[in-house]
């Protein structure tokens, strides 16, 4: 028994380790100073990583036209994909699961296919209307995502229109409403839960794509696309500092949305008015799901603004210069080492044309052929300074 | 009142000229040809699956009948639509709006029309009171009871002042006694309101007891229009004989007719009854004689069966007593005569006779139990 919760207690860790292990660094490696991410060794606490981030024009810009082509997404994805749940409804069964074959296929197709063919038919659309200003990377990537992205709000809609009974809808005409009437307030109201989610998982589903958006943003970029390239060209703590923003809104919105799950539940099993924690005012003013909100963003608030004004220059400036002076001792080093070898093997300068000298002095000796100008410091750099060589370069 | 003008009375009857409704191959409704009068308050009775509730359909406006015309008010319904009839429909299950608190459902008739909220507010009331349901308005659907949200919908469906009052079997989900307490209350509704109730049911109790008229449907077809104790002493097809109410049903041979009344030739004899829906017979006609379990008298002997004792039934009131005549099993009806009376043991021979006038003769066709 005993052994038993001790082996699911460590099997738990191990797993939920290996779960949360990797974000738990990367987080951590956003506060560290040094330029590569890393944990060890620690070098300052700093939060110029995120000054950094910010900074980042290329990436800055590729937020912005994301929010932008996300906005226009979900504007156009959210009515596609309720249009094609509600024709899904009213269809006959045969024809129902074919058109529902046909809408979901942009889901399995390769998102690089979507993207290619996205440019090839719009580019011959636009230059055969002379609507050459539509071919941009804005317009073909909304369209492009919308092909895929307006599947996704479809499912999420054709769950919910599955709970709905169709007589309220005969009942609101009996009753006289207009069709339009009907809809917009039986049949929308119903659907409204819906609607949100499926405008969340829209905006992420533009938000994060890269398959198809890499083709059909042409000379643009997206957050994305940028990140990726940047990735590229070697990475930095300042992608850790995006990871611990990402995180820390995930996390908000989770807790925000299960103090509101909470509450509802409580409130309609009943189970609020029997439980001590909704008797009390100020504990159920507490639990309420903004009240949990606005403490998060207050705390997050807070902690930010402490953080943009931490200056970790002293810590880094005293690094620095540790480091400076750890290699200046490598140079003394290095210089007492090649004095004493030529004190022992007396004046007998090894002769730079001998292929003896290249084929045995190579090996006891390595900095030989670099004496005659050791002050050079690229030279001891790339021969002892290792890592923090690029460091004293920048 | 003879200042009254003609147009103040409104038309509220509806006439279905020869209405048939067709899905494909099958048909739901053959050749409904009827008029239900202005206030009254008319039952379909029928089987599930008799055509009844698509009749109900076509009547309010969610289909358009394949032949023949609607006219509500004298007015042909060709191409006007649920929402432009002046009709009501009450839902089986009621369809009442879960997102909407009850003087939103009921005001909703009214917020399409765009009156004012308050005005609605006002209405809504007025109609909770007439249910004897006051200051519930706020409430949420869900926190009613069944026989709460049963009013609802009538008064949701009332606030639109519709001409005709379309119910689609809205008992069937409550149990007994509400069942039971409804219908009067709907009768008594029916009475204030004075607009014309169209009632669909499977249930003849319900039928019977709260209908001025009875239509009785089977297989699309409209089998006979009459008033409750017409349609339960005068059945005029052997469908209608067998499925309202108890009946006893033996074949046999027509002998002679004279008048009203015939005899006919069965295995147990020859009996005298009634002929069903003025027909004409010729001897040797194959027919159906109807006889219901109350209706025979144990102990006559004019008309008689001669039959075993095989089984009772008890329930209360009434004593259901089965007894065997040749190969027919016939059911009896005895009323309990309570500590006093007595009743015949098992196994008994008993004689049982009816008044001629008290059978019915009816040509064969299909029985309640063939569909």
């Amino acid at each position: 028994m005993n052994r038993h919760t001790l082996f699911g207690g460590a099997y738990a860790l191990a797993f939920f380790s290996f779960l949360f292990g990797p974000l738990v660094i990367m987080a951590t490696t956003a506060f560290n100073s040094s330029r590569f991410p890393r944990v060890a060794p620690w070098e300052c606490f700093t939060t110029g990583w995120f000054g950094e981030l910010f900074g980042n024009a290329r990436l800055m810009e590729g937020l912005m036209n994301s929010v932008i082509i996300g906005v226009g997404v979900v504007a156009l994805a959210v009515p596609i994909g309720l249009a094609g749940a509600l024709a899904l409804s009213e269809l006959p069964p045969k024809l129902r699961s074919m058109l529902y074959t046909v809408l979901i296929l942009p889901i399995l197709i390769p998102g690089v296919v979507l993207g290619i063919s996205t440019i090839v038919l719009w580019g011959q659309i636009t230059r055969g209307t002379g609507a050459g200003f539509l071919y941009n990377g804005y317009f073909l990537t909304i369209v492009g995502q919308i092909t895929f992205v307006s599947a996704y709000a479809m499912l999420v809609f054709i769950a919910r229109l599955q709970r709905f009974d169709a007589t309220q809808t005969e009942a609101a005409l009996d009753l006289g409403a207009t069709p339009g009437q009907a809809f917009r307030k039986i049949l929308l109201p119903f659907m409204a839960p819906a609607i949100g989610s499926a405008a969340f998982i829209t905006l992420l589903a533009s938000f994060e794509n890269y398959n198809t958006t890499v083709f059909t943003v042409l000379s643009e970029s997206t957050f994305t696309t940028a990140l990726a390239s940047k990735v590229r060209h070697g990475t930095d703590p300042s992608l850790s500092a995006l990871a611990v923003i990402i995180i820390t809104l995930t996390l908000v919105g989770a807790l925000t949305n299960e103090a509101y799950q909470r509450r509802k539940e409580a409130e309609s099993g009943g189970r609020a008015s029997r439980s001590p924690l909704y008797a009390n005012p100020v504990t159920r003013a507490l639990t309420h799901p903004g009240i949990v909100f606005a403490i998060l963003v207050t705390v997050i608030g807070g902690i930010t603004y402490a953080g943009s004004q931490y200056d970790s220059s002293v810590c880094e400036a005293a690094v620095l210069q540790e480091k400076l002076d750890r290699q200046e001792e490598l140079r003394a080093e290095q210089r007492a080492r090649i004095e004493a070898q030529e004190a022992e093997q007396g004046v007998t300068v090894p002769k730079p044309d001998s292929a003896f000298g290249g084929a045995f002095g190579g090996v006891g000796t390595p900095a030989a052929p670099a004496a005659p100008k050791p002050e050079s410091p690229s030279a001891f750099g790339g021969a002892f300074g290792g890592i923090t060589a690029p460091e004293v370069d920048e | 009142m003879p200042d009254q003008t003609p147009d103040r009375i409104p038309d509220r009857s509806v006439l279905l000229d020869h209405v048939s409704i067709r899905f494909g191959n099958f048909t739901a409704v053959d050749n409904a040809n009827l008029k239900i009068n202005s206030g009254e308050f008319f039952s379909f009775l029928g089987p599930s699956g008799c055509g009844k509730t698509t009749m109900l359909r076509c009547i309010s406006g969610f289909s358009e009948p394949t032949e023949g015309k609607v006219l509500i008010g004298g007015k042909d319904m060709a191409g006007v639509g649920p929402n432009k009839r002046p009709t009501a429909l009450i839902f089986q299950h009621l369809a009442l709006f879960p997102l909407m608190s009850v003087a939103e459902n009921i005001a909703f008739p009214l917020e399409v029309r765009g009156v004012s909220k308050k005005a609605r507010r006002k209405k809504a009331d007025e109609l909770l009171d007439m249910i004897a349901l006051p200051g519930i308005g706020d409430k949420k659907v869900s926190e009613l009871s069944g026989g709460q949200k049963q009013r609802v919908a009538i008064a949701r469906a009332l606030a639109v002042e519709p001409d005709i009052l379309l119910l689609d079997e809205p008992l069937s989900a409550l149990d007994l006694k509400l069942r039971q307490h409804m219908r009067t209350e709907l009768r008594a509704i029916q009475k204030q309101v004075g607009v014309t109730f169209i009632y669909i049911t499977h249930d003849q109790g319900e039928a019977l007891t709260m209908s001025d008229r009875v239509a009785v449907m089977s297989r699309g077809v409209i089998e006979q229009v009459g008033e409750p104790d017409h349609i339960y002493n005068r059945p005029r097809s052997a469908f209608v004989a067998s499925f309202v109410g108890e009946n006893n049903a033996l074949q046999g041979v027509i002998k002679g007719q004279s008048g009203d009344l015939a005899a006919l030739e069965t295995p147990m004899g020859t009996y005298e009854a009634r002929v069903g829906g003025g027909r004409k017979y010729k001897a040797g006609d194959e027919a159906l004689l109807f006889v219901r379990p109350e209706q025979l008298i144990p102990g006559a002997t004019e008309n008689a069966f001669h039959a075993t004792l095989t089984r009772q039934e008890f329930e209360g009131a009434t004593n259901h007593v089965f007894a065997k005549a040749g190969d027919t099993e016939l059911r009896i009806s005895m009323v309990n005569a309570g500590l006093a009376g007595s009743l015949p043991g098992q196994g008994e021979s008993l004689s049982l006779g009816f008044q001629p006038m008290n059978g019915t003769i009816l040509p064969v066709g299909h029985m309640a139990s063939d569909s």
